[in-house]
């Protein structure tokens, strides 16, 4: 063909065909995306200091490991209570001159989603330690040490905040680690990362793919397995062998609150948090901001006391129940 | 601050030894380089030894050397068994019989074919490319290598230069603006003026854009390292004044590429340089929708992400080595490419089929669903261009499969052309939206890239580096260090690929179970460890073929002293015409 000898017409015909795709398949949905989605009414914008800690989580490039977005898959549902939508991206713009819009939504799950981090990991001293060496608090983490967001001082000012690592990981350092401002900001971007709920009367996305539940087991009134969910809300600080790590997370094994009998503060600990003993870091209310269900609570208490050699008594939904119903009233008034 | 002892730091002494392998070579190279000098001078010495001994010869001396040239251009003429004279000559008939010496145990293989008239200062130009291609391909990997180790030991260093989210986008964008980009752009200084017949217009503008390209590589490493970034979607770490030096080197390239054609003595446009221009504009078409910030807010930045970094590799990467292939072999397997046709079909499918698919990187995503459809259907779609380039490619070699065993290319090419099948149809698969569910998020992204960026796109432009460069110098690398070459690249990339597969298959599924993610890690650690086995194997092979193409370049000087009494003869003739135009 005549036309094909023409490199003018030959080469012009396959760049506008290229363009024209271009435009039809990214250009034009992209603004279509920007210009028709809003922030969610309730959102909250990120504070000077998030921000700073979010340019930090850009510079680390933390993205090559660690996704946020919640996909419409049942798989998904560990990292949030519902599918990412566009809205919950709408806030972005581009960081400065120099750096484009960061989402950060991640191609890689090397590492845990963050969508949700802020709930599911709201203790500021595990954040800190973890920062600053992952397999103080995560025995098979793979996942960098960041020493250098971190200071050894011999003496701390009033603003200082330490780190309270385990001897093990110390490798010698004498003076107290603290942390520095831009290991601060980072943990304050980490906790600020919560799934904005929708407005009133907005359904939410379904889940696709949902395992189909055993109908004998919901009938049957059984407790959920309390090792996965202890695994999943408390083995980061106390560990999964129930030995916490001295100097920052207290051992519930031989624990006399586990094995004990004063259920009442058993549960008021879990749902409201403890901050009764000045060895240990603060407990934030790890029940209250996971939203557990009686059923979850008695599931991870039954297993406390009975796992890593203590062995006491169980106890019932139901008395889980009354408590936290208490609990709850005692709130409101 | 307390005293930290910089020797007790593994990432010190790791980074020490890895500098130290170059260094050392370099001092090798410095060794060996002044042995030569040395012996160049020796040898001088040796010349004007011979020169004094051409002026003081006396005629006898010359009677007996023109006695025994004519000795030695003394022919049988068939006749001299039944001959009753006396012979002169008392020698036999055969001499210089040589002994077998090379190994039995390694196949013999074909030399390369004699060296094309080109023009010096072109060559040159080619080998620089060449050269710089694979400094960034051994730097782009050892930094590769030194990622796959952290998996095995987070703790290997401290420093914040060298932490793992800083140093993945180094090595992917060393390894794909620096040593893909580069290499392919040098081919193509070569396939482009010969096809169409005519010189290059500017060899200036060529090192212009070599710098530029450069430039932009050393300016992005350093800028990652340090920790600027644009905000972390992936290949499109550098900023955008990095990424624009980048753009302005393809640019200047393709101005000269384009000129180079308009000038053609040929009347047809052969159909590499439909690949090879398309995929230079469209390069640049992808580099400034992706950096051109009004369209980039919110779920925009990922829409565009997901189009940037596809067509990146199939528009960039993909186009431009399948119009080099469409060059090589041919040439290499002495033939015309089965169907022209088919290539020019699967030119304009691959436009259109390729374009769609980017946003299967978001399945599942809050980008719109009719758009992740499209990119499913775009997906099955490129069944049609992968085929046809495979079956082309294919067929060319038919009736050729004996030259694959007697030559030391082929084997390059063929792997290419395996991989750009299975490659390209794992794509697709992956994007179908169930398997999607079990890999995405995975490591299996990471085989899949290392299958078609490595096993596609490496052993492509390993091929046809092997085949150019010797033409170019007349130098070729020993067959047994080619092989070395190809055999542990590709051990290395199935080591590398196979247990990753396995693993992430395995975790996705965990995932599915909903088990704690921390048991996912645990997981993966026997199947990271073969990675960085692996990827170890790939990392020595690039080493070798560093030390193949130094072969292949380096300048062996040296005078040639006479000693045929033909050529004494020759030279005692030049001196004494020379004496002669002197003294008159």
């Amino acid at each position: 063909m005549e036309f094909f000898n023409h490199h003018k017409s030959l080469f012009l015909t396959a760049l506008i065909l290229f363009v024209v795709l271009t435009i039809l398949v990214a250009i034009q949905p992209a603004i279509q995306n920007q210009k028709n989605n809003a922030v969610l009414p309730n959102a909250t914008a990120l504070s000077p200091q998030e921000m700073a800690g979010k340019k930090s989580f850009i510079a680390h490039g933390c993205v090559a490991c660690h996704t946020q977005q919640v996909r419409n898959v049942a798989m998904d549902k560990a990292w949030g209570d519902r599918p990412g939508i566009a809205a919950d991206y709408a806030a972005n713009t581009r960081m400065d001159i120099w750096r484009n819009t960061a989402t950060l939504m991640g191609t890689e799950r090397t590492g845990p989603d963050l969508t949700n981090v802020g709930i599911r990991q709201s203790s500021m001293a595990w954040n800190l330690v973890h920062l600053y060496q992952p397999r103080a608090v995560v025995e098979s983490s793979i996942m960098p040490a960041y020493p250098w967001l971190f200071e050894v001082k011999e003496i701390l000012s009033r603003t200082d905040v330490e780190v309270s690592l385990p001897e093990k990981f110390r490798e010698g350092i004498r003076g107290k680690i603290v942390a520095t401002e831009e290991a601060l900001a980072l943990v304050a971007y980490l906790q600020s990362l919560k799934q904005t709920p929708l407005p009133d009367g907005k359904v939410a996305n379904t889940f696709l793919y949902e395992k189909e539940k055993q109908a004998a087991e919901d009938k049957d009134a059984a407790l959920p397995d309390g090792k996965v969910l202890y695994t999943k809300f408390c083995s980061s600080c106390h560990q999964s062998n129930g030995e916490g790590l001295p100097g920052a997370f207290p051992p519930l094994k031989g624990s006399p609150i586990v094995n004990g009998t004063d259920l009442e503060l058993f549960v008021s600990i879990i749902m409201q948090g403890y901050d009764a003993r000045a060895e240990f870091a603060v407990m934030s209310p790890i029940g209250t901001i996971n939203n557990l269900s009686p059923e979850e609570v008695a599931a991870i208490i039954n297993h406390e006391k009975t796992s890593w050699g203590n062995n006491a008594k169980k106890v019932s939904k139901e008395e889980v129940k009354k408590i936290m119903d208490f609990i709850k009233q005692m709130e409101v008034q | 601050m307390e005293r930290i002892n910089l020797w007790s730091e593994w990432g010190i002494v790791i980074t020490v030894v890895l500098i130290s392998i170059p260094v050392i070579i370099a001092a090798f190279i410095v060794f060996y380089r002044t042995r030569a000098i040395i012996q160049a001078f020796l040898q001088k010495k040796e010349v004007e030894n011979f020169q004094r001994y051409l002026q003081m010869m006396s005629p006898e001396e010359k009677a007996q050397l023109e006695e025994k040239e004519r000795a030695s251009a003394y022919r049988l003429n068939n006749q001299e068994l039944g001959s009753d004279r006396k012979a002169k000559d008392s020698r036999g008939l055969i001499n210089q019989v040589q002994e077998v010496t090379d190994l039995r145990f390694i196949e013999k293989k074909k030399k390369s074919q004699p060296r094309p008239n080109i023009d010096p200062a072109h060559s040159k130009l080619i080998l620089w490319y060449i050269g710089c291609a694979i400094f960034w391909l051994v730097f782009g990997t050892s930094v590769g290598e030194y990622l796959g180790i952290k998996f095995v030991a987070p703790d290997i260093d401290h420093l914040s230069w060298l932490s793992f989210g800083r140093l993945r986008p180094v090595h992917t964008n060393a390894v794909f603006w620096g040593w893909a980009s580069l290499a392919m752009i040098g081919l193509a200084y070569y396939v482009i003026p010969r096809v169409s017949n005519a010189a290059i217009p500017s060899v200036r503008a060529a090192y212009a854009s070599l710098i530029l390209i450069n430039t932009s590589v050393v300016a992005g490493t350093l800028s990652l390292m340090a920790g600027i970034n644009n905000s972390g979607g992936e290949y499109r770490e550098y900023t955008w004044p990095v990424m624009l030096l980048f753009g302005l080197g393809v640019f200047i390239s393709l101005r000269n590429f384009y000129k180079n054609i308009a000038i053609r003595s040929t009347k047809e446009i052969y159909v590499s340089n439909w690949y090879i221009i398309s995929a230079m504009m469209f390069v640049l078409v992808i580099a400034v929708v992706a950096y051109w910030p009004s369209w980039q807010n919110g779920l925009g930045e990922t829409i565009i992400q997901g189009y940037y970094m596809h067509q990146g590799v199939g528009m960039w990467f993909m186009l431009f080595n399948l119009g080099l292939m469409y060059y090589f072999l041919p040439q290499q397997l002495n033939k015309p490419i089965y169907s022209y046709s088919l290539g020019i079909v699967a030119f304009w499918s691959q436009i259109l089929f390729y374009t769609l698919i980017g946003t299967h990187h978001f399945i599942f995503s809050a980008i719109p669903w009719w758009l992740q459809t499209i990119a499913i259907i775009g997906s099955v779609g490129m069944i049609i261009p992968v085929v046809a380039g495979t079956t082309n490619f294919l067929m060319t070699f038919k009736g050729s499969w004996h030259k694959l065993a007697s030559s030391y290319t082929l084997p390059f090419y063929l792997v290419g052309i395996v991989f750009y099948f299975t490659g390209s149809l794992q794509g697709t698969a992956e994007a179908f939206r169930f398997t999607n569910l079990i890999w995405h998020f995975t490591d299996f992204t990471v085989a899949h890239s290392h299958l078609t960026m490595y096993g596609i796109i490496c052993f492509m432009l390993w091929g046809f580096i092997y085949t150019l460069v010797p033409r170019l110098t007349g130098k070729e690398p020993p067959q047994l260090l080619v092989g070395s070459h190809f055999w542990l690249a590709f051990i290395g990339l199935l080591f590398y690929t196979i247990p990753l597969m396995l693993g992430s298959t395995l975790r996705g599924m965990m995932w599915m179970e909903g088990k704690a993610f921390i048991e996912s890690v645990e997981l993966m650690a026997p199947f990271w460890l073969w990675r960085a086995i692996g990827g170890s194997l790939m990392w020595f092979s690039h080493l070798i073929f560093a030390y193949n193409f130094y072969l292949m370049v380096r300048k062996t000087k040296g005078q040639s002293i006479p000693n045929s009494p033909s050529e004494i003869l020759k030279a005692k003739q030049a001196l004494e015409t020379q004496g002669i135009e002197i003294a008159g």
